[in-house]
């Protein structure tokens, strides 16, 4: 019988298996961890965004919302149509434009302009946003998710890569709005 | 005959699991418990093992690609032979699998099985479900049409709304920036590999722990559970009166299955597979998105709860739910088992069945949604144009033309979202209605940008006819008072 503080040789070797088993358990779960986080980790240096044009400003009439498509400026093999995104573009003059995304501000579902009432409705849970995508009513806590945009060569270009989400909106990386907003 | 016994002794005598095999069969339960009630779980695994096996039958087809899916779905559904109904019987498999998961849950708790010695049982019962509605969830997002692009969607929007790493949950739950071809690959492996894999395991914990704890005996009113005394009490059940499982139990489970599977089989038959429907192209948005069949009550919440409460609810609601049912068999683990002799556990029961039954009601016809072509699709009625003047048919143009018919019914065609209007002049006077039009408030947007002074002096025009015949417009009694005391002096 060995007595309790001295170490047999059956099982150092069995401490030394295990720990070498640890060790390269870690070894490999770090690529994994990174490979699993990858759309996270690739996400917070901003690669998603960049700026994509939506149509020559000639398409979007002063005074009127219409809606345009993009193609998602990130883009895999496998993507499919999924890729190609809505926004509503409403012209408030010459110059002046906003740009909504199509997803509710409540939970994602594509809204819906209606000119002749100047309101967006949500057909999921009856959320509206007035012309300026602001708030009218239904379970939306804050308007409409607006891209950032800008005019160049009569191009109306706009910052999107991401699915605006109530936790994530994309207005917040626009330039002329505060960080926080 | 004698070859094949052969044959069996051969292999047994390597693996040994033959008389493990028959000891599980052949162990005894209380006779009571060879009951109709106890057939549930063993449906749920015939069910389970059906999902097994459509499953990996429809994966001989199905393209795991957001480019290819839906194309994969229809060919499915159209070119390969019976491919259809395979799917339906997927489909319709997977909402018996959640009912009768249910069910047997329900009855689980109402026997009191959940109390000692079978807390853990229980417990991996309760991750059983919620892989369970995890597949369900999944299994709708394989189905990858415009239904399951917004219902990823809705998932994502709830999700990013966890404090700190909510947009960071979300990315990792799209696999990227948006819905798209990772997301998808994403989806497939989780119904496919690892929640399968998972609920293998589980069940056949779960299993072992019914074996090994013996089935939950037939409560009797006044027959306490105590953790001191319940397993020798137990043991004196069987012997006094135990029956071998097999045959005596076994055969209701066999004829409750097959019922179940040839149920399953007959919905297939008789209804199809469900969709798939729109193609997943987020750039047509004329949808009205709506989740299956089990996550309708879900639905109807999301629309129902105020919305300060809607964060809270949905983040802490479930956390709650969860941490609940996974302590109750620690909370009243002893005690009573009888049904009639809880009637806290039975009204629970009753009001969760009656919540989530009255709001999937709700969700099949969706009230809060407005009606998106109830403008352009539902005229007004002409019993409510008989008599007007052109000013108040003016006005119900203005009221189709504005989409008022979107969210308010007349003759009760049109939305639900607000209310019906056939009988607004009794309800509201002329200034309330004017101020109500134009200011908005309640549930309803602010009109006063989008109408004209003469819009909204037809519009209210009209919404003053709206009465029943006979009755007389609402009016402001105090302004009539006030006129009738300013110009009585001169009488």
């Amino acid at each position: 019988m060995p007595d309790e503080n001295t170490i047999s040789r059956r099982g150092l070797l069995m401490k030394l298996g295990v720990f070498f088993n640890g060790l390269v358990a870690i070894g490999l779960a770090v690529p994994i961890v990174r490979y699993l986080f990858s759309a996270v980790t690739r996400g917070r240096a901003n690669s998603y965004l960049s700026w994509v044009p939506i149509g020559p400003i000639s398409e979007f009439p002063e005074g009127e919302t219409r809606l345009a498509t993009f193609r998602n400026p990130f883009v895999m093999p496998a993507d499919g149509q999924t890729v190609n995104t809505a926004c509503w573009v409403r012209r408030i003059s010459a110059q002046q434009f906003q740009v909504f995304a199509v997803n509710c501000a409540h939970l994602g579902c594509p809204v819906r302009w209606f000119p002749q009432s100047g309101l967006f409705l949500c057909p999921c849970h009856g959320g509206a946003y007035y012309r300026d995508g602001s708030r009218a009513s239904g379970p939306p806590e804050r308007g409409l998710f607006e891209y950032p945009y800008k005019v160049e060569n009569g191009l109306i270009t706009i910052l999107a890569g991401e699915l605006p989400t109530p936790g994530d909106p994309i207005a917040s990386l626009g330039e002329e709005r505060p960080p926080c907003a | 005959m004698r070859v094949i016994t052969q044959i069996g002794e051969w292999v047994d005598r390597r693996v040994q699991l033959g008389a493990a095999i028959r000891e599980a069969a052949g162990h005894h339960v209380p006779r009571k418990t060879a009951s109709w009630f106890y057939v549930f779980g063993s449906a749920a695994l015939a069910v389970f093992v059906l999902q097994l096996l459509t499953g990996i039958l429809l994966a001989l087809v199905y393209v795991p690609s957001a480019a290819e899916a839906w194309n994969s779905l229809q060919v499915l559904n159209h070119d390969v032979t019976l491919g259809w109904f395979l799917r339906a019987l997927h489909g319709w498999g997977s909402n018996f699998m959640v009912a009768i998961v249910l069910l047997h849950m329900v009855q689980v708790f109402l026997f009191g099985a959940y109390k000692f010695p079978r807390e853990l049982t229980w417990i991996v019962g309760v991750f059983l479900l919620l892989m369970t509605l995890g597949m369900a969830f999944s299994g709708q997002v394989l189905r990858f049409d415009q239904d399951a692009y917004w219902g990823i969607g809705i998932g994502a929007s709830i999700t990013s709304r966890v404090p700190v790493i909510g947009p960071l949950a979300v990315k990792l739950m799209l696999g990227g920036p948006i819905i798209a071809g990772a997301t998808l690959s994403r989806f497939f492996a989780l119904h496919v590999f690892l929640i399968p894999g998972l609920l293998i395991a589980f069940v056949s914990l779960h299993l072992l722990m019914v074996l090994k704890l013996g089935i939950n005996e037939w409560p009797m009113p006044g027959r306490i559970v105590s953790r001191a005394t319940y397993a020798a009490e137990y043991e004196e059940l069987l012997e006094k009166d135990g029956v071998p499982f097999v045959p005596y139990a076994i055969w209701k489970d066999l004829v409750f299955s097959a019922v179940i599977l040839l149920a399953v089989a007959a919905c297939a038959l008789y209804f199809g597979p469900f969709g798939p429907g729109g193609r997943p192209d987020p750039t047509l948005i004329q949808t009205a998105p709506r989740p299956d069949y089990f996550f309708l009550w879900l639905y109807a919440m999301l629309s129902l709860l105020p919305a300060s409460l809607e964060t809270p609810a949905l983040l802490i609601g479930p956390v709650v739910v969860i941490i609940a049912l996974l302590f109750l068999p620690f909370l009243f683990g002893e005690g009573e088992k009888n049904w009639r002799r809880r009637p806290i556990a039975v009204l629970s029961v009753l009001l969760i069945a009656i919540s989530l039954g009255t709001f999937t009601h709700l969700a099949g016809y969706a009230p809060w949604s407005p009606q998106m072509n109830a403008w352009s699709g539902d005229p007004v009625p002409d019993r409510f144009l008989k008599n007007t003047t052109a000013l108040e048919r003016q006005g119900a143009l203005v009221f189709q033309l504005k989409q008022c018919r979107n969210c308010h019914s007349l003759g009760s065609q049109g939305g639900q979202r607000g209310p019906a209007l056939d009988e607004v002049a009794l309800r509201l006077t002329q200034d309330q209605l004017i101020r109500q039009v134009i200011q908005g408030g309640g549930n309803m947007p602010a009109y006063g940008k989008n109408l004209s002074p003469a819009e909204t002096t037809a519009l209210v025009a009209f919404l003053m006819t709206l009465h029943p015949p006979g009755y007389l417009p609402a009016r402001d009694a105090a302004l009539e008072h006030i006129s009738s005391t300013i110009v009585s002096p001169q009488h």
